[in-house]
């Protein structure tokens, strides 16, 4: 089994199980029934491009483990997604600053994978960008309406900002399989892509006249599969079913 | 928060090239970009469209229902006015 390279899938796809689990809580709970419905198909083109990711990691692995084994039932510790995507969606403002900051992020890093080495990874991320390109979209648009918006909204834009900030440094994180992987040129190097991802967000957060954080310390340990405390509970939530019921199927 | 309702769009859909937009319903939002954002969600995320357009709710005039009788009934019995003496061609569609 190639052993960095289903690290490094499972890498990519966990970020879109969590964060596309986080989108799918707001079903039946959105603000609005349109952003409701908005945020719901935000998710399930999450988990369309998931099961894509999965099903070639269970191939890699050569195994009797299905695409819904992996997804389903690993433990906390084996979910290698950042934290920014596993953070609670606290309120509105939250939710679309979480998306937001990750979406950047998403667009940058799937236009990369596009010229990876390794075909099937490429047909993905050709496949996905559109998806993609559509939630940068949704979620800026939020962010301005939000940040520039009326002084509550933008108190609350502006906190959740400042508290996901903390959590954007690590997308540019390399494990070693990341590293493995960009020696190969299968990966994409995340380091490149920090620049001009700041300077993105920081345009953008300017024009939603929000104020860029200044913290300069920030949290890693997602990608080693060290979360914070949010995860276990999403968890329990994402594997209620294949747990008490083993092996169900629809 | 505010509670207060966003103004409401009518949402016309043109479901493939060469067909006319027709109206698909109605949503909130709190200006037209929003509008077509919605729409989309709301109206065309299985597929059903090409083109979106949107229109504030106050700005379609309609016509009275207590005015049916003379605005509509006149035509019932007028079957000259119908081109139902034509052959239309099979490849004519969308009559």
């Amino acid at each position: 089994m190639k052993e960095n390279l289903y690290k490094y899938i499972l890498g990519i796809a966990d970020n879109s199980l969590i964060l596309g689990q986080r989108m799918g809580e707001l079903c039946g709970h959105g603000p609005s029934l349109e952003t409701d419905i908005a945020c719901t198909n935000i998710s399930l083109d999450l988990f369309g491009q998931v099961r894509s990711y999965f099903q070639y990691a269970a191939k890699i692995a050569g195994d009797k483990r299905t695409e819904d084994d992996i997804a389903m039932l690993r433990k906390e510790r084996e979910y290698k997604n950042v934290l920014l995507v596993e953070q609670p969606n606290t309120n509105f403002a939250y939710t679309i600053g979480r998306q937001f900051l990750f979406d950047v992020y998403h667009l940058a890093f799937l236009t990369e994978l596009q010229k990876s080495n390794d075909f099937t990874l490429s047909a993905i991320a050709k496949k996905c960008i559109k998806e993609v390109s559509y939630h940068v979209r949704f979620s800026t648009d939020w962010v301005k309406r939000l940040g520039d918006g009326t002084s509550e909204s933008n108190e609350k834009m502006q906190e959740a900002i400042n508290d996901l900030w903390t959590y954007t440094d690590e997308l540019f994180h390399q494990t070693e399989a990341d590293k493995a992987m960009v020696s190969e040129s299968i990966g994409v190097d995340v380091i490149k892509l920090k620049e001009a991802y700041y300077k993105r967000v920081n345009d953008l957060l300017e024009e939603a006249t929000l104020e860029i954080p200044e913290s300069k310390w920030f949290q890693k340990g997602g990608k080693e599969g060290v979360h914070t405390e949010h995860l276990g509970y999403l968890l329990s939530d994402l594997q209620y079913m294949q747990r008490a019921y083993p092996n169900m199927e629809w | 928060m505010s509670t207060k309702n966003w103004p409401l769009w009518e949402i016309f859909v043109r479901s493939k090239n060469g067909i006319e937009h027709r109206h698909f319903g109605s949503l909130h939002a709190a200006d037209e970009e929003m509008a077509l954002e919605n729409a989309r969600d709301v109206y065309t995320r299985r597929n059903e469209g090409v083109s979106i357009w949107v229109v504030e709710s106050k700005h379609i005039t309609a016509s009275n229902p207590e005015n049916n009788g003379e605005l509509f009934e006149p035509a019932q019995d007028k079957v000259y006015r119908h081109p139902t003496f034509y052959n239309l061609p099979d490849e004519v569609k969308h009559m």
